[in-house]
């Protein structure tokens, strides 16, 4: 070999691959998305200053912040704390427990949340009126010791509750948890066996196992499912009306458009609110997963390791 | 109850559905001693360690350590099966590191080391953070507490692994086949914290396939096939002078394994002789 490095091949500097196929798709929908934009100025009734004026309206606002947000974070809160219950049931050794976990993921995936939401809201006021917080059958019990309190310690009445945003945040979350049960047991699954065996060998209980080994690294698998879920819940709490609850997002605009006899402004605000909502949710659900996705590849420290690193260097001189 | 040995463990039964894998273990291991097992893939060696900390349950046969019946209360001769979070208690003073290492992936070093003491023992966090970082520096990873374990080669993966173990302050470590997961260079650092631990009066026992720290390291070799103890005795002596066929066979298996592996190595460098 010689040490002459002149006819040596050395940087490459090649001409990139055409793609004329980009180029035209580019220009065919730079043509459709003119034409849309031209119909929304020139349509005047889409009526956009309206619609933004729809949004800033209180009522929609109301609706917004007491209907769909809240609905959604408490249905999902609900949804996922019961769904992991249901999905640690199903995997228990519990005979019992896994049955229940099946049986109610079987009753509420195969329950429209429509359906559900209008049951909750016109049929449980005409068969419980009041619902008694006690010892179970406390009033034959008492009755049969002939005692003068029937046992009860806490009561309210079904109408207390009914056309408020509680009815919508358990129907919507009671729904959703058969499906968070399904994504958490996923989750679950998809941990190492030798996970728990290690957590085990140093002397954690099963459920310590599970809520500070398992679970979290569960929740690499389940996040981003469960955010999917969260943004098609916000969507679903439009269907707040069927139990008659009215301080809702969709219900308030669509209803001021209709008044206002400007319908289409009234749908876009509510689009542009729903679009707005479901953007700040999905870069939220990025963020999550970087959190839960730690130690799975190489990033920064987070701010609880700087901590660490504190008390570390501060411990070191003893 | 005073002389009894740290493990005692008598006839020992396990089945998985027809398949018998233990067939009547008896084993002692006194306090301070380092037993290694050896013996074929299959034969059982794996299910007898996880049958000493309950990973496993046993079908037949008791299993004592530190004078503590495993897995069971005996009321006048009746066993009564433990409480989950009882063979949890058990378990603490039972150290066990694991062939795939089984740390934690979403936890620091430092944090998969400090988990146990805080949660199960309800130790103050400071104290043990100072106790993990002695025992960091123990197995030469002073530096890397704040490393995720996916960061670490498995060497050291393995080290974090044992010192994990080490900070809940056992009586008795288990070892399955500690280095068999490692590239072979990285075997030597594992098997050089565990000579040290040995050395400073831990009792082990210890599955392995590495026979030049079986006959250095411990003082008594076990060698099991099918499910039982085929013959135990000096380190020396089992390995180098086994009375048993079936020792012999296997022991000869792995010497050949071993000049294999020497000469794959050796050949493409022309370290060979007949060249
Ligand atoms: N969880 C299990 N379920 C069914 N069979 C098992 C299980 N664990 C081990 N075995 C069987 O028990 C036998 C002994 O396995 P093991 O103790 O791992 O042997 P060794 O560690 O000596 O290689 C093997 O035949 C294996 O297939
Ligand atoms: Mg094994």
């Amino acid at each position: 070999m010689s040490t002459d490095t002149v006819d040596r091949p050395g940087e490459i500097h090649a001409r990139p691959v055409r793609h004329p196929g980009r180029w035209v798709a580019l220009v065919i929908i730079a043509i459709l998305v003119a034409m849309l934009i031209s119909s929304f100025i020139t349509n005047p009734k889409w009526d956009w200053g309206f619609a933004f004026q729809i949004m800033q309206q209180k009522p929609v606002i109301n609706g917004l912040w007491k209907g769909t947000i809240l609905g959604t974070i408490g249905a999902m809160i609900l949804g996922i704390v019961l769904g992991v219950i249901l999905a640690v049931m199903r995997l228990s050794e519990n005979p019992v427990l896994r049955g229940v976990s099946f049986a109610y993921t079987w009753f509420f995936r195969a329950m429209p949340r429509y359906v559900l939401l209008a049951f909750m809201g016109g049929a449980i006021a005409l068969l419980y009126r009041e619902f008694d917080i006690g010892v179970p059958f406390g009033q034959q019990i008492a009755g049969a010791l002939g005692l003068s309190t029937d046992l009860t310690f806490w009561s309210f009445s079904w109408n207390d509750i009914s056309s408020t945003i509680w009815v919508g945040i358990l129907g919507l979350g009671l729904s959703e948890a058969a499906y968070m049960a399904e994504i958490a047991r996923a989750g679950i699954l998809s941990v190492d066996k030798g996970q728990g065996e290690a957590a085990q060998a140093l002397g954690m209980s099963p459920g310590q196992a599970m809520r500070r080994i398992i679970l979290p690294q569960a929740m690499r698998v389940i996040v981003p499912p469960t955010g999917n879920e969260t943004i098609a819940m916000v969507k679903d709490t439009s269907l707040f009306i069927a139990a008659s609850i009215i301080t809702e997002l969709y219900f308030q605009a669509y209803g001021f458009g209709q008044r206002s006899f400007k319908i289409v402004p009234g749908f876009m605000a509510a689009v542009m609110w729903y679009l707005i909502v479901c953007s700040i949710l999905m870069v939220g659900q990025s963020y999550l997963e970087r959190y839960f996705g730690r130690g799975f590849g190489a990033q920064a420290p987070t701010k609880r390791e700087r901590k660490v690193k504190d008390l570390l260097s501060r411990t070191g001189d003893h | 109850m005073a002389d009894m040995p740290l493990v005692h463990a008598v006839n020992v039964t396990k089945s998985f559905g027809d398949n018998q894998v233990l067939k009547g273990i008896d084993m002692d291991v006194h306090k301070g001693e380092v037993v290694c097992f050896l013996g074929p893939s299959g034969s059982g060696k794996t299910t007898f360690l996880r049958c000493i900390n309950q990973l496993e349950t046993i079908n037949g046969g008791r299993i004592w350590v530190d004078g503590e019946l495993m897995g069971y209360a005996d009321k006048g001769g009746v066993l009564h099966r433990l409480h989950d979070k009882e063979i949890a208690r058990q378990r603490r003073e039972i150290g066990m590191v694991f062939q795939r290492f089984n740390l934690f992936p979403h936890k620091t070093v430092l944090d998969n080391i400090i988990e146990a003491p805080v949660q199960v023992k309800g130790e103050k966090k400071a104290e043990v953070t100072v106790r993990a970082k002695e025992l960091l520096e123990r197995v030469g990873l002073a530096d890397k507490p704040l490393a995720y374990p996916g960061q670490l080669s498995g060497g050291q993966q393995q080290r974090v692994a044992i010192a994990r173990a080490l900070a809940m302050r056992p009586k008795l470590m288990l070892f399955d086949e500690p280095t068999s997961a490692l590239d072979p260079e990285l075997v030597g650092e594992v098997l050089t914290v565990m000579r040290e631990l040995a050395k400073e009066g831990m009792t082990m026992i210890v599955v392995t396939h590495e026979m030049a720290f079986a006959r250095d390291v411990a003082d008594r070799v076990v060698f099991m096939d099918g499910g039982v103890v085929v013959e135990q005795g000096d380190p020396k002596q089992v390995i180098n002078n086994p009375q048993h066929e079936r020792t012999q066979t296997f022991l000869r298996r792995m010497q050949s394994e071993h000049e294999q592996a020497v000469a794959a190595v050796a050949d493409p460098l022309g370290l060979t002789q007949d060249s």
